[in-house]
């Protein structure tokens, strides 16, 4: 393999690490959406590259599957959703962007830390790419817990998931039928959340999930 | 398809025939005739293919099953040791099984059945087993079938706490030995026996290892201060099952000791002897000095069942020192007594809790206080009982008797131990076992003589009457192999040598050839003791022959009957014999404060109050307040503080994972 088809396949992996560090300070709800967007678009092509590179053939359906639903029709959806709530500017952090962005580079860091002595046998290509997986990962993680609202909780579990797929492009050999299974769980849980987001929304006029803590007759959240 | 492979086949395909049918089964009567019936002839069928097997030559057989954990399947290996205690477990639950075609339809018949056949299948899988998984499954099914056994009275608040400890205790072993098994297979990890026993620990491993494998194994023993359980689950189930469980479930549990202990793990050293010598010289003692006092028959029983593993694991202690100090003769009497009284005491309990069932079942009670004069009402049981009774009092000519003194004959070859310390202190061990044994007779005096002797103490004990003949015949069955134990011990000794050999490289001497006379006991070369019972049993049967022929020629012929217990108050009430509680108080007074926490309060009425004055005592045991109190407390404070775990809210349980996963993350990274 060239140098070149290594270095795309870093910098796309190291892209979408970018992205969901740039998700982790979006104060607006459509910001959100479109670099959840732009993340999946990378991963698409990421995968693609990755496809191209192993020869893999079927790896260009997860490629697919991954540009259109998670790049268009969900943001697309997401967008919709929003709109119809008319919530597009609320965002509210639970953590202030400084430290969350502070804990996003300790995170990437740990992940390098990890993954590259754990792999030091592996094909270098999944090496990179996995540690830049599970960077990806763990900031979607990050952003779950550090957001209130539901729907950027909606985003970060699936930016979560681009970095699922990333690591099992990286890796060869995962079976289609998984991938295409884990493509329709994820549009199936979203459409769950969707129905949820709908149905807070209804009880609580605000899907802010300190909402349903009260509702459980819990103490009051922080912030 | 090889022998074993028909045994395991046969066996199991039996037991699990008589499960589906226990399960399924609709008409109760004949159900549980069917079910017991099965378990019987699968029993038999397991200890029979056995002996023939060692017969045959064909040992040690191995078998894979599929299944199992992935690349090691069930593995199956059958070997000298296995086949004696598949003849122990599977004779007893033969005879118990026997025994429960008569009695099971008494008591809770429907709720056992499944049950019961699961237990034995258990049972077998543990000492067949030859891979830690395999091993871990059955003790597992054994566990858990027992369990459900000892819930079967639910409804008995007293019955679900005894289960939930039983389950509590069943668990923690069976954890110790998940552990103890992750420490002999190490991080290399083949689970396969053949693959531990080649590999040698260093360190502190072994140690670990030994400390883990005697909670584990001493848990379900009953070793204390691990038997907490036992005095409760064993009242609790029925009394065929509380036979099995304490005839034959202990005996796989100390047949885990010894398989890992003796089998799997490198060369011992000598201080491994130091656990079990304490451990089993205080289970012993405390065992007796609570059966002592006690006075529910079944709990007597079980804390009789304590005393015994005592006895088991203190001769264990002299086999594991005298194999460290490569001494193989003395090791071999030791481990061979060890494995006599496992034998002798399967027997002996199973009659005993099964003459037990047989007088709960006529007298509808268990507490001695409320039995007495059972011998008129029922003669054959009480006959049986008797000679269950001084079995287990180790009286000669009996079986217990033979084990015993074997154990004792382990213990006066201590001198050639090479470690000072053990010289001193297995003497010391001896004497206390010596005490076990005088009080263990007062024990079952105090037991047969209150339940069976004097007056009934309540109309239920007045109308008591015989039990079924099935049961009887099982009963029989069990007191003649306790007289033959006895009789033939050299012969139960020369079918023990094949295991020795293999456990610690040495046997007793050749039996036939070493004695002076023909069936006489001789544990060491050269004659240094021996004991024969059959001369003991022609010399108790001429003399008191003549002793009768001759007061009979002496004094009148004629036989005078008197009421017997009446202190010299005929017609008094009955209540002016003998009680279990005075019987055992003087014992009690000068013995019992050792095992037990004893208050005594007198409440007197004050002058002019026509009051009854109150006596009450309460005997805790001390185990239970100082080691397992606290713990619970522990267990409680903590749970109370961690119950703010399960109202967090959703994004505060992401961060718990998440911190979880970070924390974990960097352990990983700082590690490396």
């Amino acid at each position: 393999m060239s140098d070149f088809a290594f270095d795309l396949a870093h910098l796309l992996a190291g892209l979408m690490v970018v992205a969901s560090m740039v998700l982790l300070y979006q104060d607006r709800l459509n910001a959100v959406i479109n670099v959840f967007a732009a993340q999946a678009m990378l991963l698409g092509a990421a995968v693609g590259w990755q496809a191209e590179m192993q020869g893999a053939g079927h790896l260009w359906i997860t490629a697919v599957i991954a540009f259109v639903f998670k790049g268009v029709v969900i943001p697309a959806a997401l967008h919709a959703m929003v709109r119809k709530l008319g919530i597009h500017r609320e965002v509210e952090a639970v953590v202030g962007v400084g430290p969350t962005l502070i804990a996003g580079l300790a995170l990437t860091a740990l992940a390098v830390l990890v993954v590259m002595p754990a792999t030091e046998n592996a094909n270098p290509l999944s090496r990179e790419d996995l540690a830049f997986a599970l960077a990806v990962v763990l900031l979607g993680l990050l952003m779950m817990i550090t957001r209130r609202n539901a729907i950027t909780q909606i985003i970060g579990f699936m930016s979560l998931e681009n970095g699922l797929i990333l690591a099992a492009a990286g890796a060869k050999g995962m079976p289609l039928v998984v991938e295409v299974s884990v493509a329709f769980s994820i549009l199936i849980a979203f459409t769950v959340f969707g129905v949820f987001v709908f149905r807070i929304r209804e009880r609580f006029d605000t899907v802010d999930i300190g909402a349903l803590e009260r509702f459980r007759g819990e103490q009051q959240d922080d912030a | 398809m090889s022998l074993f492979a028909v045994h395991v086949s046969l066996l199991f395909g039996l037991l699990l025939i008589a499960a589906t049918t226990g399960a399924l089964g609709v008409r109760r009567r004949r159900t549980s005739d069917a079910v017991y019936a099965l378990s019987a002839v699968a029993a038999a069928l397991g200890a029979s293919f056995a002996v023939i097997h060692a017969l045959a030559g064909g040992l040690p057989a191995e078998l894979t099953l599929p299944g199992g954990l992935p690349g090691v399947g069930i593995r199956l290996r059958l070997d000298s040791l296995s086949v004696v205690f598949l003849v122990v477990v599977n004779g007893t639950a033969a005879l118990v099984s026997l025994y429960a075609v008569g009695y099971g339809r008494h008591e809770y018949p429907g709720r056992v059945l499944a049950l019961y056949p699961l237990f034995l299948i258990g049972m077998n899988v543990v000492i067949v087993a030859d891979d830690a998984f395999t091993f871990l499954m059955g003790w597992e099914f054994m566990s858990l079938a027992s369990w459900g056994m000892v819930a079967v009275r639910h409804e008995d608040p007293e019955a679900r706490r005894a289960a939930f400890l039983y389950l509590v205790m069943a668990c923690g072993g069976a954890f110790a030995l998940l552990f103890a098994f992750g420490v002999l297979a190490g991080h290399a990890g083949d689970f396969g026996f053949a693959a531990i026993r080649a590999r040698s620990l260093t360190g502190w491993m072994p140690e670990l290892a030994l400390v883990l494998i005697l909670i584990g194994t001493g848990s379900k023993a009953g070793l204390v201060p691990l038997h907490v359980w036992l005095p409760l689950a064993h009242p609790a189930a029925p009394s065929h099952v509380s036979a099995l469980m304490s005839g034959a479930m202990t005996k796989v549990a100390i047949y885990g000791t010894i398989r890992l202990v003796f089998d799997l793990m490198p060369d011992p050293q000598w201080y491994w002897a130091l656990p079990f010598l304490f451990a089993g010289i205080s289970t012993a003692l405390i065992g007796l000095l609570q059966a002592l006092v006690e006075r529910d028959l079944k709990r007597l029983l079980a804390f009789s069942t304590i005393e015994n593993i005592g006895i088991i694991y203190v001769a264990l202690g002299l086999a594991v020192a005298f194999t460290a100090a490569h001494l193989a003769a003395p090791a071999a009497v030791a481990l061979t007594a060890a494995l006599f009284h496992i034998a002798n005491h399967a027997v002996m309990k199973s009659l005993m809790f099964c003459g037990a069932g047989a007088v709960l079942h006529a007298a509808h009670s268990r507490d001695l206080e409320k039995l007495g004069g059972l011998f008129n009402r029922m003669p054959v049981t009480g006959a049986l009982m008797l000679i269950g009774a001084a079995a287990i009092s180790a009286l000669p000519p009996l079986n217990g008797f033979a084990s015993e003194w074997l154990v004792f004959q382990a213990i006066l070859a201590s001198p050639a131990l090479p470690v000072e310390g053990l010289r001193f202190l297995v003497p010391a061990v001896g004497a206390v076992l010596a005490l076990v044994a005088a009080l263990a007779a007062a024990c079952f005096v105090r037991a047969y003589g209150i339940a069976f002797l004097g007056r009934p103490r309540s109309p239920e004990a007045a109308a008591a009457h015989e039990v079924d003949r099935i049961s009887l015949a099982a009963m029989a069955a069990m007191a003649a192999l306790c007289i033959a134990g006895g009789v033939l011990a050299p012969l139960v000794v020369e079918a023990l040598r094949p295991v020795t050999e293999l456990l610690v490289q040495g046997g007793l001497p050749a039996q036939a050839a070493a004695g002076p006379a023909p069936l006489s006991l001789t544990p060491f070369e050269g004659g240094r003791s021996t004991y024969n019972g059959f001369v003991l049993v022609v010399f108790l049967v001429v003399s008191s022959f003549l002793a009768s022929w001759g007061i009979h020629r002496i004094a009148t012929r004629a036989t005078r009957r008197a009421p017997a217990w009446d202190c010299g108050f005929p017609d008094a009430s009955p209540a002016t014999q003998y009680s279990a509680s005075s019987f055992g108080q003087p014992i009690r007074r000068v013995f019992v404060p050792i095992a037990l926490d004893v208050r005594v309060t007198v409440t007197m009425p004050p002058p002019g109050d026509v009051a009854p004055a109150r006596f009450e005592l309460t005997m805790v045991d001390p185990v239970w307040t100082r080691l397992y109190a606290p713990v619970a407390l522990a267990v409680e404070w903590a749970s109370g503080r961690l119950n703010v775990l399960q109202f967090l809210t959703i994004r505060r349980y992401l961060t718990l994972m998440f911190a979880a996963l970070i924390t974990l993350l960097v352990v990983v990274v700082l590690w490396r």
